[in-house]
C-alpha cells in the first residue's frame, strides 16, 4: 500500500469504533440526555467482547460487547433517567465503574499478570469490484466485517431520526421532554430506549477495539474515546452524518502518525498520542456558537 | 513505633493529594464549575514544582519549598485556564476539555520524564531524586506522614470560613447555585466569579501535586498519579462539597485505598476495586442527594 | 349534587364528566369532591381565581395528575387516564397556557407528534390542509414554531388537537396572550367547533370572556365547587360573588395622583427588539418619583426595557441615567429571585451580594430577614426556612420585602401579581403604592391589562408604531397595543 493509502486505512480503523460510540452517544443526546459514562460502556464492551468471543466465535464477541455496553448504560438509567441524579456526575461515577470493573474482573479471571490471551480475531473482508477501486478502494472496502455494519448503520439511524414518528418523538424529546408529555408521549420511555441504544453501540466500540484491532483486553484500553465520542458529537453538531464525518477527521489525525513515519519525519511519540485530545479542544473552540445543542440536554428537572 | 501508627500515618499520606484534590473539586462544585480535571491539574503542579525544585537545588536551602510549591500552585491554575478560557471565549464545555486536558498532561509527563527532564544517566522514565532540602518536613518522626497534611487541614479550615463568611465565599455559593437568581438578584457578575472559582480551584489541584512530589515521591515520573484527581470527585461528593467533610472523606478514601493495596499484596484481591467501591458512593451520594429532592449538586453556571 | 347541570339532560350529550374529583398535594387539598362536565355543542366556562384549582382539575382531565379519589366517564363510560397519551385517545385535547410546543420544530412536526411509523411530510400537509378547509384554522406547515407569535402558537395548539380528533377541547387562560382581535377570532373557532358537535371547557378568570362567550359555568373557590349552572341562568355579580367569597378590601388611592417629584431615572433612544423579530423601536422614557408607572407591550417587548431601568442589562448605544438604589421584582422569582438551596437568610444577603466586600455580618441580615418576614406577613418557620417551600404569594412577598426594603429610589417589577391569589395580589399593590406615595417611582410591566388600569398612575405602550404614553383606561390600552386610535 502506498502511503496515502495507508493513511487512509489508518484513518478508517481509528475512527470505526469513535463512529460506533458517537452515533449511539448522538440519539443519546437528542433525547436530552448527556451520557459521560460513554467511556464505561465502551471499556465494558471491550472486555465483554473479549469473554465472550472466547468461546470463539468473533460475532458472539460483539454481541457480549453489545450485551455488556446495555448493562452498564441500564445503571446510567436507572440513576440518571429513573431517580433523576446528576447526569454528569452519575456519567463520570459509570465511567470510573466501567474502569474499575473490567479491571478487578479481568485480574480475577485470568490473573493479575494478564497473561495476553488469545481469542478470534476478526480479518480482513474485501468487498469486489469495490475495493479495487484506487486509492479509496482499499482503505474503504478492506476492512473487518463490523465495519460494512458501521457504514449500514449510518444512514439507517439518520433516515430513522428524520422519517419516522419515533425519530420525531426523540427529537422533540431532547428539546422539550415535558411539552413531549403533553402530546401524549412518554419522554422517560424514549430516554431509555436512546441510552441503552447508546450503550449497545458504546459496547460494540470497545468490541471493535478487540476484536477488530488489538486482538486482546487491556486494562483501561477504552483511553478516553467515550469523551473524544462526546466531543465528535458536538463537533458532528448532533446529526448521524456530521457526527460521522467527525469522527472521520478525528481518525484521519490520528493516522498523521503513520503518514509521519511513512515520510521519514520524526516527533516524539507522546505528541501523536496526545494529539487526538489536542485536536478536540481546537475542534470544539473552532466550531464556538456554531453548534446549537438539542435544548433540554442534560438538565430535564421537574 | 508500633506498626499500627505506621499504617495510620501511610492512610494519612494517601489522603493527603486526595484531601487536596477533593477541597480542588469542591470549591469548583460549589462554584457551579464542573471541574473533572483535578488529575491533570495535578500533574501541571507536580511538574513546575518539580522543575523549580530541579532547577534551585540546593542554593536555597529548605526556603526553596515555597518557590515549588508556588510554581505547582501556579501551575494547576494556569492549567485550569486552558478549560476555564475555552469556556468563556468558546462556551467549551468544561467537563469534556477538562478530561481532555488530564490525557494531555498524562502524555506531557511521560514527554517531560524521557526527554528534557529526564535524569541525567538517561536510564530510568523519571527526574533526579530530590535534594534532602527540598522534601517536606517529617510531621511524626519515624512514619513518612509530613507537613503537607498539616497544610491540607488548614486549606480545607480555610475553605470553609471564606465560603461561610465572606462576601466573596457567598458569591461562590449563590453562582453555583442558581447562576440566574445570583446574576438578576444579586448583581453578581456570575462569568468572573465562575472564572475565578475555575482558576482556584485549578491551583488548588496543582498544590496538591506539588505537596505530593515534595512530600512523598521526591521525583517526578509516569503514574505518579493513580488517579488522585478522579478519586477526588468521590471524595467532594461524599462529604456533600463540604470543606471539613472533605477531610474526613479524604482519610477514608486514603484509608481505602491503603487497604485495597494491603489486601491485593496479602491476599490478592485487585486494588482496582477500590474504585469499584468509589463510583458506588458516588452514584450513592447524588442518588440521595437527587431522592431528597435537590436533582442537581451543581449546576453549570451558563453565560 | 342535585343541581348538577347535567342531570337535566340526556348522557348522550355529556362527552365527558369528572364526578367527585379529590386531589391533595401533601396537606393542601387542591380540589375537595370537584365534579364537571363538558356537553356536546357547549362552551362550558371554568371559572375562578388563581389557585382555585382550576387547572390542576384540567391536569386531571388530560391524564397529567391522578384524582386521589372521584372518577371520570367519556361517553358515560368510566375511564381512567394515566397519561395524556391515554387523554388523548379518548378524545380529549388540551391547550396549554405554556411549555407544550417544541419551537425548534417546524408546524408539521409539531403537529405529527406522537404519532406511529413513518413520518410523512405530505401526508401532514395534507392532513393540516383537510382540517384547514373544515376549520378556517390555517398555519404554513413548514414555518418553525420559534418564529410565530403567540396567536399563531394557540392555533396551533388547537389544530394539533383537531389532527388527533379531539373531542373535548380544554383551554386553559386562552387569551391571556392574546390581543383583542386574536380574542374574538379565537371564540369563533371554538364556536364552530362545538357546532360541530365537540366540547369546550375554557379556563378562565376573566369574567367578560365567560360571560359572553360560555353556555355553561362551574365556578371554583380555593378547591370547591361553588357554582355550576347554564350561563343563561346566573349574572355578573352572581359569579364575582360566587368566585371571590367576601372581596378583600383594597386601599384605593388611585383618584389623586400624589406628589410627583422630579425624574428619578431616564433612558434616551434605546432600541427595543420584539420577541417576533421585525423593526426595533426607539424607546426614550422619563421615570419620575411618586409615581406608579405601568408598560405595556406585546410579546415581551417590555422585558428589556425593564431590565435596563433596573440596571441587570446594559443595552448599547443608549444613554441612561439610573439612581443608586433600585429594588427589582423579575417575572420569574423561583429561578431569578430566589435560590431554594438557601435559607431565607442566605435570600436576603443575595442582594448587593454582587458589590459587597469583606466579611459578611450574618447577625444583621438575619434581623434583616427577619424585619422582612414581619413587616411583609410571609408566612414561613422562620429565617432558615427554604423559599422552596413557601407558597408563590410567601416568596413574592418576601422577595417584595427585600426589594423595597433600604427605601429604594426606583423600583421595578415584572408580572408583580403572576399566579398570585387575591389577597397576596392585594397585598403587593397596597405596598407598591405606599412606596409611591413615599416618593418612590415605581415601574411595572403587567401582561394583565386589568392590572395596568388598576395600579399604574400612568401607562406607557410599547408597539410596533413606537412608544406611547396612555391613561389607565383597559380599552385605551388595548388599542394603543394594536397600533389603532380610538375616539
Amino acid at each position: 500500500m502506498s502511503a496515502i493509502e495507508t493513511f487512509l486505512e489508518g484513518t478508517v480503523r481509528t475512527a470505526t469504533p469513535l463512529a460506533f460510540a458517537s452515533l449511539g452517544e448522538t440519539v443519546v443526546e437528542r433525547s436530552g440526555v448527556i451520557n459521560i459514562g460513554l467511556e464505561g460502556a465502551i471499556i465494558a464492551g471491550a472486555f465483554g467482547s473479549f469473554v465472550a468471543a472466547g468461546y470463539g466465535s468473533t460475532w458472539l464477541g460483539f454481541a457480549g460487547a453489545a450485551i455488556a455496553g446495555i448493562t452498564v448504560a441500564t445503571v446510567f438509567a436507572l440513576f440518571a433517567i429513573h431517580i433523576r441524579a446528576d447526569q454528569i456526575i452519575t456519567g463520570t461515577a459509570i465511567s470510573l465503574l466501567g474502569l474499575g470493573l473490567t479491571a478487578t474482573l479481568y485480574r480475577q479471571m485470568y490473573g493479575a499478570t494478564g497473561a495476553p490471551l488469545s481469542i478470534p480475531t476478526m480479518g480482513i473482508t474485501d468487498i469486489p469490484l469495490l475495493s479495487s477501486i484506487p486509492v479509496i478502494g482499499k482503505p474503504l472496502f478492506a476492512q473487518p466485517a463490523i465495519t460494512y455494519v458501521l457504514y449500514l448503520l449510518i444512514p439507517v439511524v439518520w433516515w430513522w431520526m428524520y422519517h419516522t414518528h419515533g425519530g420525531l418523538g426523540l427529537r422533540a424529546t431532547g428539546e422539550d421532554p415535558k411539552a413531549v408529555i403533553v402530546a401524549g408521549i412518554s419522554a422517560k420511555r424514549v430516554q431509555v430506549a436512546s441510552v441503552l441504544f447508546g450503550g449497545a453501540l458504546g459496547g460494540i466500540a470497545g468490541g471493535v477495539l478487540v476484536i477488530a484491532q488489538a486482538g486482546s483486553f487491556a486494562e483501561g484500553m477504552s483511553a478516553g474515546r467515550g469523551f473524544i465520542a462526546i466531543a465528535i458529537v458536538v463537533l458532528g453538531r448532533w446529526h448521524p452524518l456530521g457526527v460521522a464525518a467527525a469522527a472521520l477527521v478525528f481518525g484521519a489525525a490520528s493516522a498523521l502518525q503513520y503518514f509521519f513515519q511513512a515520510m521519514g519525519w520524526s516527533l516524539p511519540y507522546q505528541a501523536f498520542l496526545a494529539l487526538p485530545y489536542v485536536l478536540t479542544l481546537l475542534g470544539l473552540a473552532g466550531i464556538a456558537g456554531r453548534a446549537v445543542p438539542p435544548a433540554s440536554l442534560g438538565r430535564w428537572r421537574e | 513505633m508500633s506498626a499500627e501508627l505506621a499504617l495510620v500515618a501511610d492512610a494519612l499520606v494517601r489522603a493527603t493529594p486526595l484531601i487536596i484534590s477533593g477541597l480542588a473539586v469542591a470549591w469548583a462544585f460549589r462554584g457551579g464549575v464542573f471541574n473533572i480535571g483535578a488529575e491533570g491539574q495535578l500533574l501541571a503542579g507536580a511538574v513546575a514544582a518539580t522543575a523549580v525544585t530541579l532547577a534551585l537545588g540546593q542554593s536555597l536551602g529548605r526556603i526553596s519549598l515555597i518557590p515549588a510549591l508556588g510554581a505547582g500552585v501556579v501551575a494547576g491554575g494556569a492549567w485550569a485556564w486552558i478549560a476555564a478560557e475555552l469556556r468563556r471565549r468558546f462556551h467549551v464545555l468544561e467537563i469534556i476539555s477538562t478530561i481532555m486536558l488530564n490525557f494531555i498532561a498524562i502524555h506531557l509527563v511521560s514527554f517531560l520524564v524521557r526527554g528534557p527532564l529526564q535524569e541525567p544517566t538517561r536510564i530510568y522514565p523519571q527526574t533526579s531524586t530530590f535534594a534532602d532540602t527540598a522534601r517536606l518536613p517529617v510531621i511524626i518522626p519515624g512514619t513518612r506522614l509530613h507537613l503537607g497534611f498539616v497544610l491540607a487541614i488548614v486549606l480545607a479550615l480555610l475553605m470553609s470560613s471564606v465560603l461561610r463568611k465572606t462576601a466573596f465565599g457567598f458569591r461562590v455559593r449563590a453562582t453555583g447555585a442558581s447562576p440566574q437568581a445570583a446574576r438578576t438578584a444579586g448583581m453578581i457578575d456570575i462569568e468572573r466569579t465562575s472564572m475565578l472559582v475555575f482558576l482556584m480551584s485549578g491551583a488548588i489541584a496543582g498544590l496538591a501535586g506539588a505537596i505530593e512530589v515534595n512530600g512523598v515521591t521526591f521525583a517526578l515520573y509516569e503514574n505518579l498519579s493513580p488517579g488522585y484527581g478522579y478519586t477526588a470527585i468521590a471524595v467532594a461528593l461524599i462529604a456533600g462539597l463540604n470543606p471539613v467533610g472533605v477531610v474526613f472523606s479524604g482519610i477514608f478514601f486514603g484509608a481505602l485505598e491503603t487497604g485495597a493495596a494491603a489486601l491485593q499484596r496479602e491476599f490478592a484481591i485487585p486494588s482496582s476495586l477500590a474504585s469499584v467501591v468509589e463510583a458506588a458512593l458516588i452514584i450513592a451520594a447524588i442518588s440521595v442527594a437527587a431522592i431528597r429532592g435537590r436533582h442537581s449538586l451543581v449546576q453549570p453556571a451558563k453565560s | 349534587m342535585d343541581d348538577d347541570p347535567c342531570a337535566d339532560r340526556p348522557l348522550s350529550d355529556t362527552i365527558l364528566a369528572l364526578r367527585d374529583i379529590t386531589k391533595r398535594f401533601g396537606d393542601m387539598v387542591a380540589l375537595d369532591t370537584v365534579s364537571l362536565s363538558a356537553g356536546r355543542g357547549r362552551i362550558t366556562a371554568l371559572l375562578g381565581e388563581n389557585g382555585a384549582g382550576k387547572t390542576t382539575l384540567m391536569r386531571i382531565a388530560f391524564g397529567m395528575l391522578q384524582p386521589d379519589s372521584g372518577s371520570i366517564e367519556a361517553d358515560g363510560r368510566p375511564v381512567r387516564f394515566s397519561s395524556p397519551a391515554d387523554a388523548i385517545a379518548a378524545g380529549i385535547g388540551m391547550v396549554h397556557q405554556q411549555f407544550s410546543l417544541i419551537p425548534a420544530m417546524t408546524v408539521a412536526e409539531n403537529v405529527a407528534l406522537a404519532g406511529r411509523g413513518k413520518y410523512s411530510l405530505s401526508d401532514t400537509k395534507s392532513r393540516l390542509r383537510e382540517i384547514a378547509k373544515r376549520t378556517g384554522l390555517q398555519l404554513d406547515p413548514d414555518s418553525y414554531v420559534a418564529d410565530l407569535g403567540s396567536a399563531d402558537r394557540q392555533k396551533l395548539e388547537i389544530l394539533r388537537t383537531l389532527a388527533h380528533q379531539a373531542r373535548v377541547l380544554i383551554l386553559d387562560e386562552p387569551t391571556a396572550v392574546l390581543t383583542p382581535k386574536d380574542t374574538i377570532d379565537l371564540f369563533d373557532q371554538l364556536k364552530s367547533f362545538a357546532d360541530d358537535g365537540g366540547a369546550v371547557i375554557l379556563i378562565t378568570h376573566k369574567l367578560a370572556d365567560a360571560i359572553e362567550h360560555a353556555d355553561d359555568v362551574t365556578v371554583l373557590r380555593r378547591g370547591k365547587l361553588v357554582m355550576s349552572d347554564a350561563m343563561s341562568e346566573v349574572d355578573e355579580a352572581g359569579l364575582v360573588a360566587a368566585m371571590l367569597g367576601s372581596i378583600p378590601e383594597r386601599s384605593i388611592s388611585h383618584a389623586n395622583i400624589p406628589n410627583t417629584k422630579g425624574t428619578v431615572a431616564s433612558i434616551d433612544r434605546m432600541l427595543v427588539m420584539s420577541r417576533r423579530g421585525g423593526e426595533p423601536v426607539e424607546v426614550s422614557l422619563d421615570v419620575r418619583g411618586g409615581e406608579i408607572l405601568g408598560v405595556a407591550a406585546l410579546d415581551g417587548a417590555a422585558i428589556p426595557i425593564l431590565r435596563a431601568l433596573a440596571k441587570r442589562v446594559t443595552p448599547r448605544a443608549a444613554s441612561i441615567s439610573l439612581p443608586e438604589r433600585i429594588g427589582f421584582v423579575p417575572e420569574n422569582r423561583r429561578d431569578e429571585a430566589l435560590i431554594d438551596e438557601f435559607s431565607l437568610t442566605e435570600n436576603a444577603a443575595l442582594s448587593g451580594a454582587g458589590s459587597r466586600k469583606g466579611v459578611i455580618d450574618w447577625e444583621s441580615v438575619v434581623s434583616r430577614a427577619t424585619q422582612i418576614i414581619s413587616g411583609y406577613n410571609v408566612v414561613t418557620r422562620g429565617v432558615e426556612a427554604s423559599p422552596g417551600n413557601l407558597s408563590g404569594g410567601n416568596q413574592q412577598r418576601f422577595v417584595l420585602g427585600r426589594e423595597l426594603e433600604g427605601e429604594p429610589a426606583l423600583i421595578v417589577l415584572e408580572n408583580p401579581t403572576q399566579g398570585l391569589d387575591v389577597n397576596a395580589a392585594a397585598f403587593v399593590h397596597d405596598r407598591l403604592r405606599i412606596a409611591r406615595d413615599n416618593g418612590a417611582a415605581v415601574v411595572f410591566y403587567s401582561s394583565d391589562l386589568d392590572e395596568l388600569a388598576e395600579l399604574a398612575d400612568r401607562v406607557i405602550v410599547v408597539s410596533q408604531s413606537g412608544l406611547r404614553s396612555v391613561n389607565p383606561d383597559k380599552n385605551e390600552i388595548g388599542a394603543a397595543l394594536l397600533g389603532t386610535h380610538v375616539g
